[in-house]
């Protein structure tokens, strides 16, 4: 029997979900004023419920009586359906069978504690809607109230009375016939099947298994599919690359190896004794020393392409399956916080200017920012840092690039699976969720995706995670596995390979406990199902490690065994379902060879409009949405949880400024803090890739050391996110920054720890007059770092604390508009990219490190987006504390400098330091032989004004509400 | 009389558990976390400690209603464990999530005929909100909040609005002095900034002998001075000000 029990709310209560859907109705001009009511929906499957059974859990489950009023009755019955609206048309909206439904399974739990028994319970949403008509009913449903990647929409009555729990599974082998297919055959099969595999690769694969003289079977072919995604094995930046620029050609054979890699290498050597790098580029995140008991674990994952798709889900899964990177580094790190960047397009672009196939932009940042928020929070990781970038290019293809820091004890650092341990899953269940997602996130994504690669979106379920984490902590101190990784893109298949590379592998499928029935054995390997952990048990310590699992709800089983074979086997009850070599798997992929070429852009000068006021373009700039508050976003995040939040990521008098960093204390008995930060700017990417790079290590390096980090305990990590890199000119891009990367990472000695790119960030489609167009994204680096100080109260923030002091500019200012938000508000282009003097940076970061920890800088604030005139008036705003500046004294080197660059340019390695007057002697002399001078000081009224000297007019004049008002306002929502 | 034991006690999703622990610790009491699992399996082990303390989190991800299956399982099979922990003058302490679960279980003493006669619901805004919130306390009921009057402490949920079944039931409930805790206003502004909706700006409550109490706001996220979202603005204070509930609850057995 199905009985359905709906929750209202009460007459008397806002109906928020029913104010969503009606703003955004409006917001997509599809009706204004739509009158919506809504409810909460719970299926209950039971033989043997009976309605007071129903109706006490109505009362006492599902319903709060003083807000919300139940209806339950059996499923179908017409009181369900009844309008609490007068003309409300019903809608339905469902996840679709088989996608991730975390209340529901919380839901049995509750009911079953009751005494009850029963088989299932579906939610489900329900709409009453003044439509003017089905069309327009249809419409709503389809953009407003479902996402057909995940969730069903019935409109009218539903039309099943019970619910669907999976059929079961007859076993049968498949094997593939490769053999005598041509080249165009091979590349169909590949494009069919959804393996994503390259000519070269394919054909590798059917010479292979024609040595063995057999077909390979299905799983054989899709393991090698995962083993060799660009998602697992970033075969392109890993490959060999015949590169070419202005100043020559260089031959690289694996070309992150002979860059990035190879700088930290470099640096660890010259560090010798003093290296405080633990573990870079092996394992699932970069490790670094913290302290004489722990390390630091720090990874950064992009989930672009599902989050394109579905920005709640993706963002969602992004966040879980980053956490999950820490917790499966060593033998497991404790997450302490989190941080992420997002980019998009604009979102106030016009619905009618969005291609077919691709969401307004602004759903998606509601999206994924509510999906962070939801994982994150349940978490209970602090989420502390983040950005949003804005750039019409993203409209198809959104960025959502999310990390986590872990703490990890020195002994627990390092991890190696032991021949004869049992290969053991730990936490959520596998069903047919986000099976190709390793496959499909290496492939372009087109208007098209949403319904070729559903099975790649996902929803996660943070609790199952949290319930993982919190047993394998226990677990890990009671040192009872000898390896951990995480199920992440390639699911088992991905997890097994990996720690038996150099061992082998027997795995026994039909062990995997699963959702439902009906999974074949293939289903089973590659699922990438969330909330999975794989380790390697020793036989003796596997009783303890499922009780210690029992005792806090967390499944654990026992699905095959490492041994020393070199083959990975996988068996279905007694048959032999896969037999291949590791070495096959893990080496014999084909040399993906490319070609790169970069030509830098042509120098264009950029034509500045010259007026006597900028206290407009100012305004202009504060509020374009780059530059704009985050705080609607940021106060979604729970920053503060773990207890070690001491420096927020919105600070100053009114607690809503714009922290440079954020730093929190891992541990609660210590003072020592962790410090996190980021950088990027893909506009400069638009002028020359090396410099945005460099631009974008800058940054995030001087917004860590603003707030008090030791720069020599710095360590970043790289996200390349890309277009489509078989064009050599794109790649070109790439190779450049890599270099920039290598140059710029040895002279600051900041190492790189790890990274991850995400390559074909490109979205197609056909246009109203048939052709075909392909958006690519600007070339989008992100670099994020990870700093430390001994001592959390020696850090500064960047509010101006009193009237009285003086300001100082720290570094020299240039002629580098090109790329600049002034250029951008204004739609200019040319112009020179910001630029880093490496040799420079470094003293400058090392001088004004010194300042801070003598306690000389009562504020400081790096300059960035909008340059000087921006960095004075958030100081100002956030401090509730006025400032005057005058241009004449700011540092520019040799030529003279319009005043339009010393308030603008992007320049890097600078500062604004508020220092009072009685330490400004020690501070000059800190910084000795670092450009710096005093351009300024704080003053009691609530103004900011820039003049070129004193008593010249000002320049900028402007009161710090209304800065504040219009830096606030564009992403109040 | 030896240093207090306390029960913090964690569910599927509870995150709050550690630093709680260490702010009683730091208030010299002597914490323990126990699973619930645990603590259902033998319910007698309660009978072993002075404070029950249910920490912030997600207790089973909040899902159906925050706090809600957490507060099934105390009225299923924990109800009487828990009202003799009561009786024999023990404290109970129910920190955001925690409060959500001691309103819903009845252990706040809301429940009359009809059912609860007070909740915590969705906020007004409909979405999560982490912010510091500055205090008051009505009365002197409360054994956590003795001798204190005003506070600022960190908030950060998304079902913290308190709703009383009418005006009748909250003007009882503030007579009783059981309302003790109120979201305040800022200096020189006579409305309260009340972040959720909550009726009456009511941000924490104790049951009528002041030994069982539920409040939005994390104390323990204000133990060290460096929390404080301002301390760099501020002369140096030698502890945060939520420390001082830590102690009272303490104090209250030595």
């Amino acid at each position: 029997m199905l009985w359905e029990i709906d929750v209202h709310p009460r007459a008397s209560q806002t109906d928020h979900e029913a104010l969503r859907v009606a703003a955004e109705a409006a917001d997509l001009g599809i009706a204004n004023n739509l009158g919506v009511r809504t409810a909460r929906g719970f299926l209950v499957e039971s033989p043997s419920l009976t309605a007071d059974q129903a109706a006490q859990l109505a009362d006492e489950l599902f319903a709060d009586a003083l807000v919300e009023q139940p209806i339950t009755a059996p499923a179908g019955d017409a009181r369900l359906a009844e309008p609490p609206n007068k003309n409300g048309k019903l809608i339905h909206v469902l996840l679709k069978p088989g996608v991730m439904d975390p209340v529901a399974l919380s839901a049995e739990a509750a009911a079953r504690d009751f005494g009850f028994s029963l088989d299932a319970i579906r939610t489900l949403k329900k709409y009453w809607i003044d439509a003017t008509d089905d069309q327009q009913l249809q419409t709503i449903g389809n953009r407003i109230l479902a996402n057909d990647a995940i969730e069903q929409v019935v409109v009218g009555p539903l039309p099943f009375d019970r619910l669907q729990l999976g059929s079961e599974y007859d076993f049968e082998l498949k094997n593939i016939q490769l053999s005598g297919l041509d080249d165009r055959q091979l590349i169909e099969l590949s494009r069919t099947g959804q393996l994503y595999l390259q000519l070269a690769e394919m054909q590798t694969i059917q010479r292979h298994f024609a040595e063995l003289g057999r077909e390979p079977t299905d799983v054989e072919l899709e393991t090698v599919a995962q083993t060799w995604s660009e998602h697992c094995s970033h075969k392109t930046l890993a490959g060999r690359i015949a590169y070419r620029d202005e100043q020559g050609e260089r031959q690289f054979e694996n070309m992150l190896k002979e860059t990035i890699f190879a700088a930290t290498q470099q640096l660890r050597s010259q560090w010798a004794q003093d290296d405080w790098c633990v573990s870079v580029f092996r394992d699932n995140a970069g490790v670094v020393r913290f302290d004489d008991t722990f390390n630091l674990a720090f990874k950064v994952e992009t989930h672009n392409h599902p989050s394109a798709l579905e920005p709640y889900g993706g963002a969602n899964t992004g966040i879980g399956g980053v956490i999950r990177d820490t917790i499966g580094t060593g033998l497991g790190a404790k997450p302490i916080c989190n941080t992420d960047v997002f980019c998009f397009a604009l979102p106030d672009t016009p619905s009618d200017d969005l291609p077919p196939g691709v969401l307004p932009p602004k759903q998606v940042m509601r999206g994924v920012v509510s999906g962070v928020r939801d994982y994150g929070n349940r978490m209970g990781i602090p989420t502390v840092n983040g950005a949003v970038y804005f750039d019409q290019r993203y409209l198809g293809n959104p960025l959502v690039y999310c990390g986590n820091v872990g703490l990890i004890p020195h002994d627990k650092t390092f991890k190696e699976p032991q021949p004869g341990d049992l290969i053991v899953s730990v936490g959520g269940r596998t069903g047919r969720d986000g099976i190709h997602g390793a496959t499909f996130s290496s492939a372009e994504l087109t208007s098209e995706s949403e319904s070729l690669s559903g099975g790649a979106v996902q929803i996660g379920n943070a609790i199952e995670e949290k319930k993982v984490l919190d047993v394998l902590l226990a677990i890990r101190d009671r040192g009872l596995y000898t390896a951990i990784t995480d199920c992440g893109a390639g699911g088992f298949s991905s997890a097994v390979g990996e720690m038996g590379e150099e061992l082998g592998a027997e795995v026994w499928l039909d062990r995997a406990p699963v959702k439902y029935e009906g999974l074949s054995y293939t289903e089973v390997w590659i699922s990438e199902a969330q909330e999975r952990m794989v380790l390697s048990v020793p036989p003796e310590s596997w009783d303890e490690v499922q009780s210690m699992c029992a005792a806090e709800s967390v499944e654990a089983t026992v699905l095959g065994k490492f041994v020393p074979t070199g083959r990975l086997v996988l068996k279905y009850q007694d048959t032999v379902v896969a037999d291949v070599s590791m070495d096959f798997l893990h080496n014999g992929r084909p040399p993906v060879v490319r070609e790169a070429v970069y030509e830098p852009a042509p120098a264009k000068p950029l034509i500045i409009p010259q007026r006597s006021d900028y206290t407009d373009d100012l305004l202009r700039i504060l509020g374009a949405f780059n530059v704009a508050s985050k705080q609607a976003i940021i106060r979604q995040y729970d920053h503060e949880v773990q207890g070690g939040s001491a420096i927020k990521p919105l600070v100053g008098a009114a607690m809503d400024g714009p922290g440079d960093a954020a730093v929190v204390r891992p541990l609660l008995d210590s003072r020592r803090g962790v410090v996190v930060s980021c950088g990027m700017n893909p506009h400069y990417g638009d002028l020359d890739t090396y410099h945005m790079a460099t631009s974008a290590i800058d940054e995030a390096v001087r917004n860590c050391v603003a707030v008090g980090a030791d720069p020599t305990r710095i360590a970043i990590l790289d996200n390349f996110c890309w277009g489509d890199c078989e064009n050599s000119a794109t790649l070109g891009g790439l190779v450049r920054a890599a270099i920039a990367c290598h140059d710029l990472s040895l002279v600051l000695e900041t190492p790189f720890i790890s990274g991850k790119d995400s390559l074909n960030n490109e979205f197609s489609y056909v246009d109203a007059q048939g052709d075909k167009q392909t958006i690519a994204i600007p070339p989008s680096l992100l670099i994020s770092a990870m700093g430390q100080v001994d001592d959390v109260a020696q850090c500064v923030t960047m509010d101006l604390k009193a009237p009285g002091n003086l300001l100082y500019l720290v570094g020299e200012t240039k002629d580098e508009l090109g790329g600049s938000h002034f250029a951008l508000v204004h739609r200019l282009s040319g112009g020179a990219v910001p630029t880093v003097n490496p040799q420079r940076a470094k003293q400058t970061f090392a001088a004004l490190h010194a300042t801070i920890r003598a306690g000389l800088v009562r504020s400081c604030h790096d300059l960035s987006e909008g340059g000087l005139a921006v960095a004075a008036a958030e100081m100002a705003f956030a401090g509730e504390i006025g400032a005057e500046l005058e241009l004449k004294t700011v540092p520019v080197g040799k030529s003279s400098l319009q005043a339009v660059a010393r308030l603008f340019s992007e320049s890097n390695t600078r500062f604004l330091c508020e220092v009072s007057e009685e330490r400004a002697d020690e501070f000059e002399t800190q910084l000795a032989g670092i450009p710096c001078a005093c351009v300024g000081r704080t003053v009691a009224q609530p103004q900011l004004t820039i003049k070129e000297a004193p008593g010249s007019e000002p320049l900028i004049d402007a009161n710090l509400q209304d800065l504040k008002t219009i830096w606030q306002k564009p992403l109040d929502w | 009389m030896p240093q207090p034991r306390i029960l913090i006690l964690r569910a599927p999703g509870t995150n709050c558990d550690a630093e709680t622990a260490y702010a009683f610790q730091c208030a010299g009491g002597q914490p323990q976390v126990l699973h619930l699992n645990q603590l259902l399996e033998s319910p007698h082990l309660a009978a072993e400690y002075q404070i029950l303390c249910l920490p912030g989190g997600f207790s089973y991800g909040d899902d159906v209603a925050a706090g809600r299956i957490f507060a099934n399982q105390i009225r299923h099979h924990l109800s009487d464990v828990l009202a003799t922990f009561r009786e024999a003058g023990k404290l109970i302490l129910g920190i955001c999530n925690g409060f959500q679960v001691l309103i819903k279980s009845g252990l706040l003493d809301t429940d009359d005929s009809q059912g609860p006669v007070a909740s915590l619901v969705w906020n007004n805004s409909g979405r999560f909100l982490d912010t510091w919130v500055r205090l008051r306390v009505d009365g002197n009921q409360c054994v956590f909040l003795a001798g204190t009057d005003r506070l600022f402490l960190p908030i950060a949920h998304a079902e913290g609005k308190f709703v009383a079944r009418d005006q009748q039931v909250l003007d009882q409930l503030g007579a009783a002095g059981q309302l003790a805790l109120r979201y305040d206003s800022a200096p020189g502004e006579t409305e309260a900034t009340n972040p959720n909706g909550s009726m009456a700006d009511v941000a924490g409550m104790c049951d009528a002998t002041g030994r069982v109490f539920g409040m939005m706001p994390h104390p323990e996220r204000f133990i060290d001075p460096t929390q404080h979202p301002q301390w760099t603005r501020l002369a140096e204070e030698p502890e945060g000000e939520g420390l001082k509930l830590f102690r009272n609850a303490v104090g209250y057995f030595c």
